[in-house]
């Protein structure tokens, strides 16, 4: 994140290196709320390894029990798609009804479907 | 904000087609294009909101040892320490922008960054605790509340947990405030004073008015601000005075009074004097704060280099005993 | 009629039990304070966060075991009166907690050698045969093996750190480790608690205590003193016998409650 916006494909081992002034890398912080829930993104936070970046989260996104679960990543081991890609990676999605539920009709009355 | 750098002009289409994704209430996200003076508006906006809510733990701080009952010792420690979070959130979304945070406090240590002007006065009584809860993050609220709708993505989001948070400060502030306007007549004229002391610096904190603010009318057609510096400061008035009337306070204005036509408290005139001299570095307390963040930054520095070397070696050993 | 020359020392507690609870309360209410000294002042905003959770959980255990303390003692005293209206000499800490903060390396020391005691002694006591006693310690327990886990966490990033790291975390357990025979010394009263059942054994629980912080200590490429018995050690914090810092300390805690006495905050 702290480098050209445009850069998506950072990998793994190059996640955590240091920065100058002792500089603490990145990471994201995703959150479970309850059981079942998916994980969703909180926010971000410095720390020099994962269990100090778990430490951390705990402490900075879950200190009000907000969180039954808590995910660490380093900031720069993410790729994203990029907002110019929307056209040709999203859109075959939004024509093909079929794999929508509202597409198939079921009898009346039928229950569990 | 790193380096000086010359940037070739930004693409009017482009700039454009940004403007019409504003005006349609669409958020920004760290990856979309966007204009350079845009990201550079914003990393100033939240970097100095972030440096705000960093100061802003120390005049508070000051009373936490004195803290005269522990469930007030620990509603204020947990206040500070939203704080703390408040400024890491924010400093987080303003890296979403090409920034180091080490970048952002080294401008806060240099003196070259802004803060609230808030934070540069003294708090010199238990009841400034209350008050400070109850004007200045009621303050802060007003302005908050409308940052939430922020069209830049990460700091519009880290506004709606901040918001969240707080409002305990501002119910906290003024739970003590009443207790102590209803307590002995020493703690009546305790939180009196600190009224007559916050008042004005609490109106101050929106900003100057609309008229001397430069870079307002831009920062409205982006929708990083949604409104006014005068209209913030209004509606904070006209929460306030009701809670103000609700606990037998006064408030140091004899010019107050309502406008039953606009509804609105119409108040005196701010001494853009005493504003102008503790934004340029001459408040009472700017000194000490900006001396009491240099030495925790400083005092921590082999800390930090401690914890970055250790990770260092366990890669290290982790990586030979891969190998 | 002449008026007494000296102050007549204050009653001594009626209860066993009441004393382990403010010995228990008074640990917590004193480290809690001590830190909180830190907000604001952290080496990086991550653990100010940090420091004010701890903080914060130890200030909730003394409330909790302080105002069982009051209620027991029967006198009509909360855990606000016990905290801001008592003398130094009343006080029943260990001298651990009251030393000042020093640099984040002795004050992470201290936690650590801390946060293991809280960890063993809270533990037997959740076997306590006092029901109050036992629950109040369960609950602490699952804060106080949190807490272990971030000391321990430093105690390494510091210990195998760097050379300036581990220099002034090695100094700190040098001029720490003399306070803690205080912690497991059995004076009358943990004895007579420890043989009903409702207090721990400390004597018994030190080996387990000395294990764990060996370990960490040895993993954090730091050294300790072989044989307790050697070193000079100071006690007196059970009976109210404290150093000078605890004034001080109580001072400024106090201040503002004392100068408005019968107020409410």
């Amino acid at each position: 994140m702290s480098d050209a916006l445009e850069t998506t494909h950072l990998v793994g081992e190059q996640a955590a290196t240091i920065a100058p002034d002792g500089q603490w890398p990145v990471w994201e912080v995703f959150t479970q709320s309850s059981q079942g829930a998916p994980h969703e993104h909180a926010g971000s936070l410095h720390a020099t390894d994962a269990e100090h970046a778990l430490q951390n989260a705990r402490d900075v996104y879950a200190r009000r029990g907000e969180a039954i679960s808590l995910w660490v990543v380093p900031s720069a081991a993410i790729t994203a798609s990029s907002p110019g890609d929307s056209g040709p990676f999203f859109d075959p999605g939004a024509d093909k009804a079929y794999r929508h539920p509202q597409f198939y009709k079921v009898p009346r009355g039928v229950r569990g479907l | 904000m790193s380096q000086a750098r010359t940037l070739p002009p930004d693409d009017p289409a482009k700039v454009a087609a940004f403007e019409a994704r504003i005006a349609a209430g669409e958020s920004i996200e760290p990856k979309d294009w966007m204009p350079e003076r845009y990201r550079r508006q914003l990393i100033r906006m939240m970097s100095q909101h972030a440096h705000s809510e960093i100061v802003g733990m120390l005049p508070e701080g000051n009373w936490i040892t004195r803290a005269p009952s522990l469930r007030r010792k620990v509603a204020l420690i947990a206040k500070v320490q939203d704080e703390a979070g408040h400024g890491l959130y924010i400093y987080c979304g303003t890296e979403t922008l090409g920034v180091d945070r080490g970048e952002l406090i080294q401008q806060l240590l240099d003196g070259t960054a802004k803060y609230s002007s808030i934070f540069n006065y003294p708090t010199l009584s238990w009841a400034d605790i209350g008050v400070i809860g109850w004007f200045v993050d009621g303050a802060a609220i007003v302005n908050q509340t409308i940052l939430a709708k922020a069209s830049y993505g990460p700091y519009a989001r880290a506004m709606i947990r901040v918001c969240k948070e707080e409002n305990f400060h501002k119910r906290q502030g003024y739970e003590i405030v009443a207790t102590l306007a209803n307590g002995t007549p020493a703690q009546k004229a305790m939180v009196q004073d600190a009224v007559n002391r916050w008042w004005w610096p609490s109106l101050m904190m929106f900003g100057p008015s609309d008229t001397d603010s430069p870079n307002t009318a831009e920062l409205i057609r982006w929708k990083v601000k949604r409104k006014t510096n005068d209209e913030l400061r209004q509606r904070f008035v006209n929460l306030t005075v009701p809670q103000a009337v609700a606990v037998d306070l006064t408030l140091p204005d004899p010019e107050l009074r309502f406008d039953p036509e606009t509804e609105d408290w119409r108040f005196g005139p701010i001494d853009w004097d005493e504003f102008n001299q503790v934004i340029r570095g001459n408040g009472p307390c700017n000194r000490e704060r900006l001396e009491a963040r240099r030495r925790a930054h400083d005092d921590g520095a082999w800390v930090r280099e401690a914890a970055s070397a250790y990770a260092a070696k366990q890669r290290a050993k982790q990586a030979s005993e891969a190998a | 009629m002449t008026a007494p020359s000296v102050v007549p020392a204050p009653a001594p507690p009626p209860h066993d039990e009441l004393e382990l609870l403010l010995r228990i309360g008074d640990d917590r209410l004193v480290l809690g304070h001590r830190l909180s000294e830190w907000c604001g002042h952290a080496p990086i905003l991550e653990e100010d966060i940090a420091l004010a959770n701890v903080a914060l959980d130890l200030l909730g255990q003394a409330t909790l075991f302080l105002r069982r303390a009051g209620e027991l003692e029967g006198q009509g005293r909360d855990e606000d009166a016990l905290a801001y209206f008592r003398e130094a000499v009343e006080f029943r800490n260990c001298l651990l907690v009251e030393l000042p903060n020093g640099d984040f390396g002795f004050t992470i020391a201290r936690q650590f050698l801390f946060d293991a005691f809280a960890v063993v002694t809270l533990d037997a006591m959740a076997r306590s045969t006092s029901p109050e006693l036992s629950a109040l310690s369960a609950k602490s327990l699952k804060e106080a093996t949190y807490h272990l886990r971030h000391s321990v966490e430093w105690v390494l990033k510091l210990g195998d750190g760097t050379d300036e790291s581990h220099r002034r975390v090695q100094r700190a357990l040098d001029e720490l480790w003399r306070f803690t025979p205080e912690l497991f010394v059995a004076d009358g009263v943990a004895a007579r608690l420890a043989v009903q059942g409702i207090g721990p054994d400390l004597p018994a629980l030190r080996p387990r205590w000395d294990t764990m912080v060996r370990e960490v200590i040895a993993r954090a490429t730091l050294t300790l003193p072989h044989d307790a018995s050697h070193t000079p050690h100071l006690k007196g914090g059970r009976a109210g016998m404290h150093t000078e810092h605890l004034g001080h300390m109580l001072a400024e805690m106090q201040i503002v409650a004392r100068s408005h006495p019968g107020a409410k905050w």
